[in-house]
């Protein structure tokens, strides 16, 4: 029992990655029907938004210590970061330490402008292009982000480790009835499954409870009569692509302490992405939430031990063959609705 | 009124036969008045350094084609020398190779076997390179060890641990001077006993694929000698990012030892998510539980942080050793690119010169004659203490280290710590050793 409800919330932490990024894609394609691929570039542009505050408040000036030597025998140049000097080393230690959940008061508005740019930029010069146009650009420019990362921060991960009151594990087994530490799960693991939850409402709540809102769903439903209205749905549509690419941005940021962010760390969630966009179906919202956190269980559930000795190498398919049995049988995935990727 | 030959069928021939002829590859026609494959003619002599630049693994490869330049730079007598003054073998001397200035291309592996056999092979046919270098990754290195084979060039290895690059792929053609996953757990294995007795249950994570099985194996034969347990080995696809799943079984496994047979950034994230789970503040069985990476890289202790501390592990090479060879190699790297060689760009450096002072003495750029240089070679001089290259399968011979993610780093390359220089007679195998077994190194490939 204590394994399955491990695997629970190893597939809800998972799931809440997958949902959050599937959320930002179906928002891009249900306002703009644009197939974006630079998605997971977003989102590694928001886990490399946490890593640059780290370094920020890392960034140091050097004095050297002739008591010391590095390592060619010279005397040791040591390195106090700048924030120690000027604010103290209390308020210096504590900035670095909560370098990752300072980064989401940057990566909001710096995701914003960024959507901005590059939906205005690039993107609306490929609606009235083929699908396979916008696949090809969008795909392209992921390529040049990730090279761009790479050439700045390096190839390898770069830990980017939780504030320390956030390390260590909660023992979850304790809430539920168990023996004390039976089901301990990682702390910024479960605040990320939260944090996922709260930014998951928060875009429901924006869409259903606002007046903006119900134009930009009208406009998904039937742009052409919310323009005769003499509604400019372009303006709040490309207001849409900044908020995906914010909530792409945010999941990269809290997700930088679970996944040490690298420049190919957008790809590795994209295709998933997609594939649960497309189980959920085609820009249903609750949908790329549902299937995002269905799947993201499955997936947990297919690398346990147990269920890889009755069907070895499950871990690696489940998510497809899932697919395939959905779309087999429901050929608009979960939630799809008829008219929305039909031509 | 003349008369033409020419028939359909006679032109279709006369065309195949051209075509074939125009298709053949550079090095086979090459070989006809050389007698081997990209015999340098002119006053130069070029090196393929194929190496991952981007990829997983392409800071390895990177800081491996620095290591690379920087012995090209000291045998045609540029800087300090390095450890061409602490080589025990005096045959350079800053002069190139038998006259001739060394040259080179690199290529990028991607740390994909196909892409590296299409690099490799543009490097020897388009480049006429006589020798390939680098690399980080076992797969990659079986891959280009047989394509150099069928080439009729030399292969020096760079970073290849798996016990098949030369147990049951071996080649003629090919040489590591790396160690290998048997010689990790033979080093590892007393140092375990030691730090942690007898009776362990270790549940292994383990990379799937060629290296990640060989040292596997190795490392359970090891440790099940000492008398632990293997209570689980669990395979993951390479590259998996999120390790929360495979690791979260291990929380109740009864396991009291993870052994993380992961490399680059697989063993960065497992070893970091082990660490979130809680698993090193565990206790199991009455012990402390513990994390053991047989496999470590400076550059992956690096990306680790604070989660290798106390973390054991074992190194061909660290820029730690207080050897005379080690200091030149340091010395001349750090200077020219202000931080210490890992130990991938170290066994490509001594790769490097190991070739063309096998060459050298062969009198020969041949690489059956090189071959036969190179073949129970003995050596120091090279930071690994004395070496030998052994015939019966190209394997290098040395002290192997183990090592400790260090509980007071002072910097950001003193993160790993040298526990032991484990003696070479300790990881010593037999050639047939069933875990090397089934190959066959074959005939030395000239090209011709």
């Amino acid at each position: 029992m204590d394994a399955f409800i491990l695997q629970i919330l190893n597939g809800l932490d998972k799931g809440s990655a997958y949902a959050l990024i599937a959320l930002g894609l179906t928002l891009i394609f249900g306002t703009l029907g644009v197939v974006n691929f630079a998605h997971g570039a977003l989102f590694m542009i928001g886990a490399f938004v946490a890593v640059t505050m780290q370094k920020l408040f890392s960034l140091s000036f050097l004095t050297v210590d002739d008591t010391q030597k590095d390592f060619l025998g010279n005397p040791l140049k040591v390195e106090t970061p700048y924030v120690e000097a000027w604010f103290g080393e209390n308020v210096g230690n504590w900035l670095q330490d909560w370098s990752v959940p300072l980064a989401i008061l940057v990566v909001i508005p710096f995701m914003f402008f960024l959507g901005f740019v590059l939906e205005r930029g690039l993107i609306k010069h490929f609606y009235k292009r083929p699908h396979a146009d916008q696949i090809l650009v969008t795909f392209g420019l992921a390529i040049v982000i990730g090279e761009l990362i790479k050439a700045f921060y390096g190839a390898n991960p770069i830990q980017t480790p939780p504030p320390s009151t956030f390390i260590g594990t909660v023992d979850v087994g304790s809430w539920l009835g168990f023996e004390a530490n039976t089901i301990a799960y990682p702390t910024w693991r479960i605040v990320y499954f939260a944090f996922s939850a709260l930014i998951i409402a928060g875009v429901f709540a924006f869409l259903q409870f606002t007046t903006f809102g119900m134009v930009v769903r009208a406009g998904m439903a039937d742009r052409e009569t919310v323009g005769m209205l003499g509604i400019d749905i372009d303006k709040r549509f490309t207001f849409m692509f900044g908020l995906a690419a914010a909530v792409a941005g945010m999941a990269g940021v809290m997700y930088a302490p679970i996944l040490s962010p690298h420049y190919n760390i957008g790809m590795d969630f994209l295709v998933l992405s997609f594939v649960v966009v497309v189980v959920g179906g085609m820009g249903s919202l609750p949908g790329a939430v549902l299937a995002g956190f269905m799947l993201g269980i499955l997936q947990s559930f297919a690398s346990m031990n147990e269920v890889k000795a009755l069907l070895p190498g499950i871990d690696q398919i489940i998510i497809y063959l899932v697919a395939i049995i959905i779309l087999l049988t429901r050929p608009r995935g979960l939630m799809g609705r008829k008219g929305v990727m039909e031509e | 009124m003349s008369k033409s030959n020419f028939t359909r069928r006679g032109v279709l021939k006369t065309s195949a036969i051209t075509g074939a002829g125009l298709m053949l590859p550079t090095y086979l026609r090459a070989e006809n008045h050389t007698g081997f494959t990209n015999a340098p003619t002119g006053n130069t002599v070029k090196f393929g350094f194929n190496v991952p630049q981007t990829g997983p693994y392409a800071e390895e490869g990177l800081d491996e084609l620095r290591a690379q330049e920087l012995a090209v730079e000291h045998l045609n007598g540029i800087g300090d020398g390095g450890m061409l003054n602490t080589f025990s073998s005096k045959t350079l001397d800053g002069t190139g190779i038998l006259g001739k200035k060394v040259e080179f291309v690199t290529g990028d592996t991607q740390t994909k076997s196909d892409v590296a056999r299409a690099s490799a092979q543009s490097m020897i046919q388009k480049d006429g390179c006589v020798m390939i270098n680098g690399g980080s990754s076992s797969g990659v290195a079986i891959a280009v060890q047989g394509l150099c084979q069928e080439a009729g060039v030399v292969f020096m290895a760079g970073l290849t641990h798996s016990n098949d690059t030369t147990g049951k792929d071996k080649k003629a053609n090919g040489f590591r001077h790396f160690f290998n996953g048997y010689m990790s757990g033979a080093a590892l294995g007393p140092v375990l006993e030691k730090a942690y007795g007898n009776e362990r249950q270790a549940y292994h994570l383990t990379a799937d694929y060629t290296w990640g099985w060989t040292q596997q194996e190795s490392i359970a034969a090891s440790t099940e000698a000492l008398g632990w347990t293997t209570v689980q080995n669990v395979l993951t696809p390479v590259g998996a990012g999120d390790f929360s799943s495979y690791i979260a079984p291990i929380l109740n496994s009864g396991a009291d030892t993870l052994i993380l047979n992961h490399y680059g950034g697989d063993m960065v994230n497992s070893l970091t998510q082990a660490v979130q789970f809680g698993l090193r503040d565990k206790q199991v069985n009455g012990k402390n539980f513990e994390i053991i990476v047989p496999l470590y890289s400076e550059l992956m202790a690096a990306g680790a942080g604070s989660n290798i501390q106390g973390v054991y592990g074992s190194m061909n090479w660290n820029w730690q050793l207080s050897d005379a060879g080690t200091a030149a190699f340091v010395k001349s790297f750090g200077e020219k690119y202000g931080f210490p060689p890992s130990n991938a760009a170290h066994t490509c450096y001594v790769q490097t010169l190991l070739y063309a002072d096998a060459v050298t003495r062969a009198g020969s750029f041949n690489p059956c004659a090189v071959a036969e240089a190179l073949e129970d070679f003995e050596f120091d001089g090279m930071g690994n203490g004395p070496t030998t290259y052994r015939g019966a399968d190209h394997q290098c011979f040395k002290d192997v280290l183990v090592m400790k993610g260090a509980d007071n780093p002072t910097n950001q390359y003193d993160t790993l710590e040298i526990v032991e220089v484990t003696p070479r007679a300790q990881v010593e195998y037999d050639p047939e050793h069933p875990m090397f077994a089934g190959g066959n190194l074959g005939e030395c490939n000239p090209g011709a």
